[in-house]
């Protein structure tokens, strides 16, 4: 669908577009004054964020400023999905678990929120029973009870007609999850019968299934309480009634979010949130340039967290007093191609593994932007999620890919040349980029696969992810990226590995990947309730995965962060996506 | 006179129902006849994998479950008498005009609209006056001394003006003015407010966008000033003893204006329906903004909306020119 609104004239010509960014950059480039640095701005190193806390400080006071150059799906905790958002609402919305502020991988350490102690699982990993902390309140004062979590998780989950943003994890694995209505319709005093509430500060999970990730479930917004006489449902968004440390001070939908301290909030509550702005201010659809240029100046953060624009990457790269507050980190995701074992002849392992041989990852890597985009992938896990070890299969030298070794499956394989389709997102230029670099080194070794190219907001509903469609148009290879809902090797692998997830649309598992042996590890995994002993059965996914060649991992996707000089407190997190902790940056000076 | 405005206004109506039905047909029709099905549309506005029952909820919802003609019906009717929404626990009404209910902020548009009119209506207010002081005056002092050195550098630069696109002069402005020298402010100040912060913060949009028009304002007066000082009636005036200002203004400019107007009645008119690059260049929340986000969510409601603002509004700016043709132009009779 496509919407042509009365626009000014002169639209954007891509070719003018190009100059203008080009004149931009050299501008950018040739200003050569020295940086006003901020008087709390310490001059940290390049990644600092990414090994500690840069600008630790406790110091209150001043206007903490978050710019966004989109909206964000939703304020309502329940009612969102971004990583961002998961990220910020808990200033506002304390979930009953959540991340420890710290630096990469180390982030995804959970530690209890709004629980007073991690979840106790009874009944094998089927129940799940949470303690609430004591004197936790409202920001009217009004006590917070086990209730108001219940009340929270069955609105964000069971009314998705009304809230439908967020995803609906707890729908699939409660106890009647598929029979009960949502609070909207299902007005029974009850509820939910699978969420149980003895009292005011205990809370039950009935699982239909054992899920022994369920503290990773709980760390989600949906569990922050919502109380039900304040609820109404997609208006809510207007009048959130928080349980953290900042309230709102007021509300603009698609405009600015304005935050102050929240009085009835208690520190001796939570160990976690340390309050220290006086006013959190977030404005929406602000200038991408404009972020940019907000957050070198040292007073803004870009609240996306997705990294700076092309431009200002060339101009921080090249002044070292400027990259020395960078933070390139990794993004939680794995950008690679799926390589369609229903697709012949790449039902044969063999000519997987000559894909495999085949491609260049260096070049794809330029092609996605290079090591500053991304660092070369070989396994299915990222560094930054939990699981992963250090592992290269098809090791070819500087991973230029291996003519020779390639040609040596493919004749295993029994063939000599292929001919296949790749499938790319037409609207990113980076990965359209890819697999013309992909294409490159497979033709050397007689692969010859042609580009063919689909819109990203249909990629998986109508033809990525419809195995038939790729079947019926001999797509063997599906460039693709994935980052996972927690920082989990389940919370990764699941969507993208099991065989009994594939779906006939909207289908992820694009590999239409069925090993009986990974989706047994999978089930096992989850039941598996020691931390090390199910960290190590997802390395043996991963292992497998690459065993069969399911898929060629590229780069593991990276981003850069420009730190703020100006405020304190930061440290970039896996947990999410790389972004900075949100949780007690404050404001240095002013 | 009244019965010629009253025809008009009719005919704008007409008119704006058929603009209506065209742009609805662009967004519900089309995409059925290229094979969409409701289903698929609904699932846009559900997170990640929703169930059955969850689609036709939200199909449901969304009205996208009714024909066509049942949803147009429901959405004139709205503009008209209002429409009643589901919250989910509560149910709300949205009085006339209601220009439906955002997809996916589940917020009614109308409010939304008037919330952000005073933004647009600022800039292209602002703009415009800047834009048509300056260009028909370099116009008409061009046309004076043609192929004078002040006629060449003017129109090398409107020229200029007109060649560079707003995102590069925009961009150029914000980095130059608000962060090299910071002169202006950078987030808008609404004019209730602070009157002298309204128009500091605004100067560098203005000015930007008074540059692309500008340029083709001058080089219209130019050449509508050169066609006329050349008339005979012109030399007419002359010969009469009339002062040059007069000849000038009087006999020359009012009626190199006519084409100006008409011309600035359909620029102001589709500025107020949004200007969409400069709005999203310097970050101000007007109705334009509100355009490319309902774009870029695919949500169909607010771009009815803004389409329908801006139609209505190079309506009534026609109407408004072909009312000043007769107050410029005494030939012109309105009947």
């Amino acid at each position: 669908m496509e919407g042509n609104p009365p626009i000014m004239r002169r639209s954007a010509l891509a070719a003018i577009a190009a100059i203008g960014s080009a004149t931009l950059l050299v501008a950018g480039c040739s200003k050569a004054d020295d940086n006003k640095d901020g008087n709390g701005g310490s001059s940290a190193a390049a990644n600092a964020a990414t090994k500690g806390v840069v600008n630790a400080s406790d110091k209150k006071g001043g206007t903490l400023t978050y710019e966004l150059s989109d909206v964000p799906d939703s304020f309502d905790p329940g009612n969102t999905y971004y990583a961002y958002m998961y990220n910020f609402s808990r200033l506002y919305a304390r979930p009953l678990m959540t991340f420890e502020p710290a630096a990469g991988s180390k982030g995804n350490t959970l530690v209890p929120d709004l629980a007073a102690s991690k979840g106790v699982s009874s009944d094998g990993g089927k129940t799940w029973t949470y303690k609430l902390r004591s004197g936790l309140k409202y920001q009217d004062g009004t006590p917070i009870t086990s209730k108001d979590v219940k009340y929270a998780v069955e609105r964000s989950n069971f009314a998705r007609d009304v809230l439908s943003l967020g995803p609906n994890y707890f729908q699939q694995f409660l106890v009647g999850g598929d029979k009960y209505k949502g609070p909207y319709k299902d007005k029974s005093a009850k509820g939910l019968a699978s969420i149980e509430t003895p009292d005011d500060t205990t809370i039950v999970f009935h699982l239909k299934t054992a899920f022994q990730e369920f503290d990773y479930l709980v760390s989600a917004p949906q569990t922050a309480p919502v109380p039900q006489a304040k609820d109404n449902g997609v208006d809510y968004v207007k009048n959130i009634v928080s349980s953290g440390s900042y309230q709102f001070q007021s509300y603009q939908d698609g405009k600015q979010a304005v935050l102050v301290r929240n009085k009835n909030w208690d520190p001796k509550t939570d160990p976690l949130r340390k309050q220290l702005p006086d006013k959190i201010v977030v404005n929406l659809k602000v200038n991408a340039e404009t972020i940019d240029k907000d957050v070198l100046a040292g007073d803004a953060i870009d609240l996306g967290g997705s990294g700076v624009q092309a431009a200002t990457q060339a101009q921080v790269l090249t002044d070292a007093s400027k990259k020395a507050n960078t933070d390139n980190t990794y993004g939680g995701r794995l950008v690679y191609m799926a390589i369609n074992t229903k697709v012949k002849p790449f039902d044969n392992v063999a000519c997987r593994k000559a894909v495999e041989y085949a491609v260049d990852k260096v070049s794809v890597q330029t092609a996605e932007g290079g090591p500053i985009r991304g660092e070369v992938a070989s396994t299915v896990l990222p560094p930054d999620i939990t699981g992963y070890s250090k592992a290269d299969e098809y090791a070819t030298t500087g991973s230029k890919g291996d003519v020779a070794k390639a040609k040596e499956q493919l004749k295993a394989c029994g063939k000599t040349a292929i001919n296949t389709n790749i499938s790319a997102r037409s609207d990113r230029q980076p990965e359209i980029d890819a697999a013309t670099a992909i294409i490159n080194s497979l033709k050397k070794v007689g692969i010859n696969a042609t580009l063919k190219q689909y819109p990203s907001g249909k990629y998986f509903t109508d033809y990525a992810g419809v195995p038939k469609f790729t079947e019926q148009q001999n797509i063997g290879l599906i460039m693709m990226q994935w980052g996972a809902d927690w920082p989990s090797g389940y919370g990764f692998l699941q969507q993208i590995l099991n065989g009994q997830a594939i779906s006939q649309s909207g289908n992820t598992n694009l590999s239409q990947y069925n090993n009986k042996s990974v989706n047994d590890l999978l089930a096992k995994a989850i039941g598996t309730q020691d931390t090390t002993e199910r960290n190590s059965i997802y390395t043996q996914i991963d292992k497998q995965t690459m065993d069969d060649a399911a898929l060629v991992p590229l780069t593991y996707f990276k981003v850069l962060l420009a730190r703020p000089t100006n405020y304190t407190n930061l440290v970039s997190t896996a947990a999410f996506s790389g972004q900075y902790d949100y949780l007690n940056i404050g404001v240095a000076s002013k | 006179m009244i019965s010629y405005i009253l025809r008009r206004t009719l005919a704008a109506v007409i008119l704006l129902l058929v603009v209506s039905a065209v742009t609805f047909a662009i967004f519900f029709v089309l995409p059925r006849l290229a094979g969409q099905t409701a289903d698929q549309l609904a699932q846009q506005y559900i997170g990640k994998s929703p169930s059955k029952a969850d689609i036709a909820a939200v199909k449901h919802n969304l009205g996208l479950d009714q024909p066509v003609y049942v949803q147009y019906w429901h959405f004139i009717k709205g503009i008209v008498s209002g429409a009643t929404y589901d919250l989910g626990p509560t149910t709300v009404h949205c009085d006339a005009p209601c220009f439906g209910y955002s997809f996916k902020t589940h917020q009614a548009v109308w409010p939304q609209l008037t919330s952000r009119m005073p933004v647009t209506l600022s800039l292209a207010a602002g703009a415009a006056v800047l834009w048509l002081v300056s260009g028909v005056a370099i116009g008409v002092v061009s046309a004076l001394k043609p192929r004078s050195f002040f006629d060449r550098t003017f129109m090398g630069v409107a020229l200029a003006g007109v060649s560079l696109p707003m995102f590069f002069t925009g961009n150029l402005a914000i980095l130059l003015f608000t962060y090299q020298w910071p002169i202006f402010g950078r987030t808008y100040v609404p004019f209730t407010e602070n009157p002298a912060q309204w128009a500091n913060t605004l100067i560098p949009a203005w000015c930007s966008l008074a540059l692309l028009y500008s340029a083709i304002y001058a080089r219209l007066t130019r050449s509508g000033m050169l066609e006329t000082m050349n008339e005979d009636y012109i030399r007419t005036a002359r010969a009469k003893g009339l002062r040059e200002r007069k000849v000038v203004v009087r006999h020359g400019l009012r009626a190199a204006l006519t084409p100006i107007i008409t011309v600035f009645g359909m620029d102001l008119g589709l500025l107020l329906g949004g200007a969409v690059i400069t709005e999203t260049v310097f970050s101000l929340h007007g109705v334009g903004q509100y355009a490319v986000q309902a774009i870029d969510d695919n949500d169909l409601p607010p771009i009815l909306g803004v389409t329908l603002l801006a139609a209505f509004f190079v309506v009534i700016a026609n109407l408004l020119v072909d009312l000043l043709y007769a107050a410029a132009d005494p030939r012109v009779r309105l009947s």
